[in-house]
């Protein structure tokens, strides 16, 4: 295929760089902004953090269009819950709901997803749904294509129970460091901050970013 | 019974003038029919005791029960139609079943309840098909709090600290009344269980019973079970004693 | 074009069911579909061996994502009952299935409350079958299973692949530890047909390391699982890998 005409076929996809991390009461979720079509930027300012319920959001990445509809079966299957149980359901069974469309339709769906979130029970988590659709719990999880660059970024500079500004700090960082190194994620980073009181939602713009080496 | 039939009494689909169903009526009259089956909730779990009648001298001890576990930690007993029950108790393992493969998580047992009234109520509705003829009792341990519930056949649902349904419902109700129930933990409760099933077994009409006692508590590790044996032993030569300690008063009173 | 139409058009045939004219025709199987063909987030090997009064299991935490050493806290021997473990090398995803899947049949045996508990070679024949129909759908589970259990006061281990071929054996290793572990442990066992516990949990963890040093996709964190007749499960771990690299030192030039 072309390069120039890549985009005429290709599928919209989030090629992309999302992470989660949790810290001391809460946990942050993050992401880049740019959606292409092969190498077009079919949208810069893309929102990949995507509410499913007040205190549970999800990281998408794969096919845009499957996580889309994958976020609001699940968003429209929980709100139906909790009106039934009359409480807020717990991120791991949001998790699981996820898990059960990524898995049984793994042959149809090309979806890497993170679920994180807040619940009464066991506080911030964080539960990794990657391509076949396994389902793992994380302290701190990163997805997409551009995490192959910095996951030794990660585990070197990762720490549990750091405080909420220390953990959004990190989320930036790593997200830059990895937009900058791959070409399929960039534009801005959005971040989440998922607490007992809700969400705090935060941008960064492109040139806000931190800036390191480069040569 | 006042306004026995009438012609409405004929389906479970059809309102009498005077706005009764007498299907699902009679259905509660089924379930007066079968023995004894209460419920205690104490300070750490429940206590589910059943009196299972004997009608036959070739009856076979520990079959036909009456109280069956639904999942790790959900219990239930019934009184009523044991085939009818059966079925309850298959609805209500499915539903369980369903929800850890969706959820990842043992079901609430307020959920399941929501399900199972849901469920039993739909058979009132309809022309072609009859109510259950059972009450049952659900029992479950959840985040270290006990929790009961108890629906009838017209699939209306119950939260109670302390049950009865069957025979004897009435006589069992008033004994449990007498019981400081929340300051009770399980240990104390089986006996008291088991007393109250032997006070109200009715001798002259229903000669043979099996006690049955099952819990859900701290001591299970929150999992429905029968009670071990040598608690199931005490707590019947308990309600035995009391029987016995009982008739001596009555006689010195002549 | 050239040549008449068939004189008897569509009708009734030995051996087959008769087409009425004008009814929907029948539908054609047009749902070929590709479903899955590779699996994606993968375990490594996998090593078991018998010893004279149990088996003992290990594998390591290590979830692959490609090449990418991804998930470092993925364990894959469990304990299925009190006396069986499963283990999984292959994609975790349907690891994950079939663990739910056998908890799920755990509880539903529980619940029957009859005192039969899955038994080792029942649930290895169960994944055969399992295994087998998933295969024959063009659909399979992408994994090598080990079932390590004691039945009948004999260890039994069995392994099942992804087409469901099965075998038992003393000693059975998947993945690259089929190459690599196996002939270690058959050595060791010509040595010592009979090893004891610590003999056989020395040889697994002589194997661990090995693979350690020669699977790519291997992780130096691992479980344990040991299956004893007298014992019964247990599942150690995190454990780490014993590693000596001195012999770098003597290397020089490539």
């Amino acid at each position: 295929m072309e390069l120039a005409n890549d985009w005429m076929n290709a599928a919209h996809s989030t090629g992309t760089s999302i992470m989660a991390a949790t810290f001391d009461g809460g946990v942050v979720v993050g992401a880049d902004s740019r959606t292409t079509t092969g190498a077009y930027i079919a949208n810069r300012v893309t929102d990949k953090l995507t509410k499913v319920t007040d205190h549970i959001y999800c990281c998408r990445s794969g096919s845009a269009a499957d996580t889309q509809a994958i976020a609001d079966i699940v968003g429209y299957h929980l709100e139906f819950h909790s009106m039934e149980l009359g409480e807020e359901p717990l991120v791991e069974v949001g998790a699981n709901v996820f898990k059960e469309l990524c898995y049984n339709y793994r042959d149809s769906l090309s979806a890497g997803i993170l679920v994180a979130g807040w619940d009464k029970k066991h506080g911030g988590q964080i539960y990794s749904i990657p391509i076949g659709g396994m389902c793992v719990k994380q302290s701190v999880s990163i997805g997409g294509s551009g995490s192959s660059y910095v996951y030794g970024y990660v585990d070197s500079n990762y720490k549990l129970n750091m405080t909420k500004d220390e953990c959004v700090k990190f989320v930036i960082t790593t997200l830059a460091l990895a937009m900058s190194r791959d070409g399929s994620s960039g534009g801005v980073v959005r971040v989440g901050i998922i607490t007992e009181k809700g969400v705090e939602r935060k941008v960064v713009l492109g040139d806000e970013l931190p800036k390191f080496f480069e040569e | 019974m006042s306004s026995i039939g009438t012609g409405y009494d004929l389906s479970a689909s059809q309102f009498s003038p005077d706005g009764r169903v007498f299907q699902v009526e009679y259905a509660m009259k089924a379930v007066e029919n079968s023995g004894t089956v209460i419920g205690l909730k104490g300070s750490d779990g429940i206590v589910l005791a059943a009196e299972k009648l004997i009608l036959s001298k070739l009856h076979e001890p520990s079959t036909n029960q009456r109280i069956f576990n639904i999942d790790q930690h959900i219990g239930m007993a019934f009184s009523g139609l044991i085939a009818d029950a059966r079925q309850i108790v298959q609805i209500a393992r499915r539903e369980a079943a369903e929800y850890r493969q969706q959820y990842r998580l043992s079901i609430p047992l307020k959920y399941l309840n929501d399900r199972v009234s849901m469920y039993m109520h739909a058979y009132t509705l309809y022309s072609a098909i009859r109510p259950y003829g059972c009450s049952v009792i659900l029992s479950g341990y959840e985040n270290g709090e006990p929790v009961m519930y108890t629906i009838d056949p017209s699939g209306v649902s119950y939260g109670n600290l302390g049950c009865a349904t069957g025979k004897a419902k009435q006589s069992a109700k008033t004994e449990i009344e007498k019981l400081k129930l929340s300051q009770m933990p399980c240990r104390e409760l089986v006996k008291e269980a088991a007393k109250i099933i032997y006070l109200v077994h009715d001798e002259l009409k229903d000669k043979n019973f099996e006690l049955e006692l099952s819990w859900v508590c701290k001591d299970s590790n929150g999992h429905h079970q029968r009670v071990p044996e040598n608690v199931y032993q005490e707590a019947e030569k308990a309600a035995k004693q009391a029987m016995e300690a009982d008739s001596e008063s009555d006689n010195e009173d002549m | 074009m050239f040549s008449a139409p068939p004189f008897w058009q569509n009708g009734p045939a030995p051996g087959s069911f008769y087409d009425f004219p004008n009814m929907q025709p029948q539908v054609q199987p047009n749902d070929f579909r590709q479903h899955t063909q590779s699996p994606v987030t993968t375990s490594t090997s996998l090593v078991a061996v018998t010893y004279d009064k149990g088996i003992i299991i290990a594998g390591d935490l290590l979830a692959s994502y490609g090449s990418l050493a991804r998930y470092r806290n993925c364990p894959r021997i469990v304990k299925v009952n009190n006396n069986i473990i499963l283990g999984s090398s292959g994609d975790y995803a349907d690891f994950q299935y079939v663990q739910n899947f056998i908890e799920q049949k755990v509880i539903s045996d529980e619940c029957l409350d009859d005192g039969i508990t899955l038994k080792p070679k029942s649930l290895y024949c169960w994944l055969t079958r399992i295994l087998y129909n998933r295969r024959s759908k063009m659909d399979p589970l992408w994994n090598n299973f080990i079932v390590a259990g004691i039945q009948d006061g004999e260890p039994f281990l069995g392994t099942v692949d992804k087409q469901g071929t099965a075998y038992s054996d003393k000693i059975i290793c998947t993945g690259y530890g089929a190459h690599i572990a196996t002939p270690m442990l058959r050595d060791a066992l010509d040595n010592k047909p009979q090893l004891t516990q610590a003999e056989a949990r020395a040889q697994v963890e002589r194997c661990m390391e090995v693979l350690y040093y020669r699977d790519a996709r291997s992780f130096p964190k691992y479980q344990l699982g040991i299956i004893d007749a007298d014992q019964g499960v247990s599942i150690e771990g995190p454990l780490q890998v014993a590693q000596n690299w001195s012999v770098a030192h003597s290397i020089k030039g490539y």
